[in-house]
């Protein structure tokens, strides 16, 4: 077992380490695979370690099977390793996250780059609907947890539903459980428009939107959702009253 | 050279200070303590500052050793706070401007906070936690403001500790925040609480509403000790806070981390942030109780570092504001 996992580990390449989990690029059964791997935090008490380790494993898998199956492209799961609190996925080809892509436009077109980004907004919208309309919260959605993947050219999913020949995919669900209530999800869009507009300045434009096409994506019942948001920006406000 | 002087009252902290070119000359405050199991309530500490700010304002002068016609700028908290504290003090700095013939400015307070916390730690640009009774908030800075990149969603983390310290009838001296973190060193025993974070933001409410009905029946029964529970309430907000920190470290690629406001004296909160800043490689910098908790200097640097930039403020500009965010002040003073 111990030459096994060392033979493994010699095949895996750290990408990036995040806030909570190691990414790295490796292999699953001969495929190229990202895996993430939960790693224990020391400042935590190590019984609340364990149990949002655990938590959050599985509550992500939940979340990006739940997501495949109404049509949000996220990585493939191949296996999850509870012990070691991996999850092997699919690698997410030709991508760089939203955030690099918005910044990159930035630069090379700072005039006019808020009507470049229009139709990004409008398929980020779409997308956060539809998943919200199944009752499925992303717990974390800003905009590095959004890749734009480049679709091989004159490939089978080239065209239709796509962005300028990127396709949207959302990951990081380790904050993501599924709940109906218009407050989940209020707050889940609060959570975007906060790192939306603090990552990228200037761009109030943008979100709104974003927030038009989240109607579009999600269909009946979007408006309680957005009267919700605008409650909780209300309760956002409060917390600087006293100092 | 600038000399600043500084007045602060937005909750139950009077503070006056004096800033020469950075340099603390006077920093005296007074807080206005309530009896256990008792909030401050605006009213009762509005009087209390009205009755104390001469005799600060008399200390923080003789203490500075200055001459009234040497300072350069009068500075004042604008907001965010309780109305009628802020404005019991802001009208003393009103008239103190007026007969020394000194310009006046209204500083943010949480501003304040931040730019105090970099002239104490020389840090050069942090990640900001801004940890108090009536805020929570993880800042960083770009583009001429102090960005909030996560805050929380209900109640600030000091009321949190504040409210449950009520529960259990601790003291409020010197704060029941400081209670709650003597008693916790004795606690072993975890108690598994809510743990909410959303994304960047966090929510205490809900974790206050358990811990408030669970209190009583766990320890009537003797299954945990009061500092049990002081423990385990530190162990799990604090855990909170470091993760959206860390969260926004690696959003903006940050190697620099600073905890300012008054529950950022808390040792735990420090050490834990110590621990999670190594595992990154990055520095914590953190203040002691006389810079961490409200004071007086704290506005006087603000102030003088809006007033080397070319900052005025209009008369009628100089009022009190209970609402008055973070991100909505233009930070002329930094590129």
């Amino acid at each position: 077992m111990a030459a096994e996992g060392a033979a493994e580990r010699d095949q895996m390449v750290l990408l990036k380490q995040g806030a909570e989990a190691k990414i790295y690029s490796g292999t699953f059964m001969g495929r190229p695979a990202i895996i993430k791997e939960r790693f224990s935090k020391a400042y935590r008490h190590p019984d609340l370690d364990k149990s949002l380790t655990v938590q959050r494993t599985k509550a992500e898998v939940r979340s990006i099977m739940r997501c495949r199956m109404i049509g949000i492209c996220t990585p493939a799961v191949y296996f999850v390793d509870m012990e070691r609190h991996r999850i092997y996925m699919e690698h997410v080809a030709a991508s760089i996250t939203v955030r690099e892509y918005i910044a990159d436009l930035e630069r090379s077109c700072s005039a006019n780059h808020v009507s470049a980004l229009r139709p990004l907004a409008e398929k980020i919208g779409a997308t956060v609907g539809l998943m919200h309309s199944h009752n499925v919260i992303h717990g974390d959605l800003t905009t590095s947890n959004m890749l734009l993947s480049r679709l091989p050219k004159d490939g089978p999913d080239a065209g239709g539903d796509t962005l300028d020949g990127y396709r949207l995919v959302l990951i990081d669900f380790g904050l993501g459980y599924k709940e109906g209530l218009a407050e989940d999800k209020g707050v889940d869009l609060y959570v975007l428009e906060r790192a939306f507009l603090s990552t990228h300045p200037n761009t109030e434009a943008l979100f709104s939107v974003i927030l038009e096409h989240y109607k579009l994506g999600y269909g009946k019942g979007a408006a309680d959702v957005i009267n919700k948001l605008e409650e909780i920006r209300m309760r956002g406000r409060k917390r600087t009253m006293v100092g | 050279m600038v000399i600043a002087i500084g007045f602060e009252g937005s909750a139950n902290k009077l503070g006056i200070g004096i800033i020469k070119d950075g340099v603390v000359l006077s920093n005296p405050r007074r807080t206005y303590i309530t009896p256990p199991g008792q909030g401050f309530l605006p009213r009762d500490t509005a009087k209390h500052h009205q009755d104390c700010v001469l005799e600060v304002l008399k200390e923080a002068l003789d203490t500075a050793k200055i001459d009234t016609n040497d300072i350069d700028i009068v500075c004042y908290t604008k907001g965010p706070g309780m109305g009628a504290p802020l404005v019991s003090v802001a009208v003393v700095a009103r008239t103190v401007a007026q007969l020394w013939k000194k310009p006046l400015l209204g500083v943010n307070h949480c501003i304040a906070h931040i730019e105090m916390g970099r002239l104490i730690t020389g840090a050069q640009n942090p990640t900001v936690l801004y940890v108090s009774g009536g805020n929570t908030q993880v800042i960083s800075y770009s583009q001429r403001r102090y960005r909030i990149f996560g805050e929380t969603i209900d109640i600030a983390v000091g009321n949190c500790l504040d409210r449950f310290a009520r529960v259990l009838k601790l003291s409020n001296n010197p704060s029941p925040g400081y209670n709650i973190e003597q008693m916790a060193k004795r606690g072993k025993k975890f108690l598994e609480l809510p743990y909410v974070v959303k994304g960047m933001d966090v929510s205490f409410s809900g974790l206050l509403s358990f811990i408030e009905e669970r209190a009583n029946q766990v320890l009537e029964s003797g299954e945990f000790t009061p500092e049990d529970l002081c423990f385990s309430l530190q162990e799990t907000i604090f855990a909170m806070l470091i993760e959206i920190t860390e969260r926004a470290m690696a959003h903006c690629g940050s190697q620099e981390v600073l905890i300012v406001g008054g529950v950022g004296c808390n040792k735990r909160l420090q050490e834990m942030m110590g621990i999670m800043a190594d595992e990154r490689g990055a520095k914590l910098f953190a203040t002691d109780e006389r810079f961490c908790i409200d004071n007086g200097a704290m506005i006087a640097q603000a102030g003088s570092e809006m007033f080397r930039s070319g900052q005025t403020m209009a008369w009628e500009d100089t009022f009190c504001t209970q609402r008055y965010r973070t991100d909505e002040v233009e930070v002329t003073w930094r590129d």
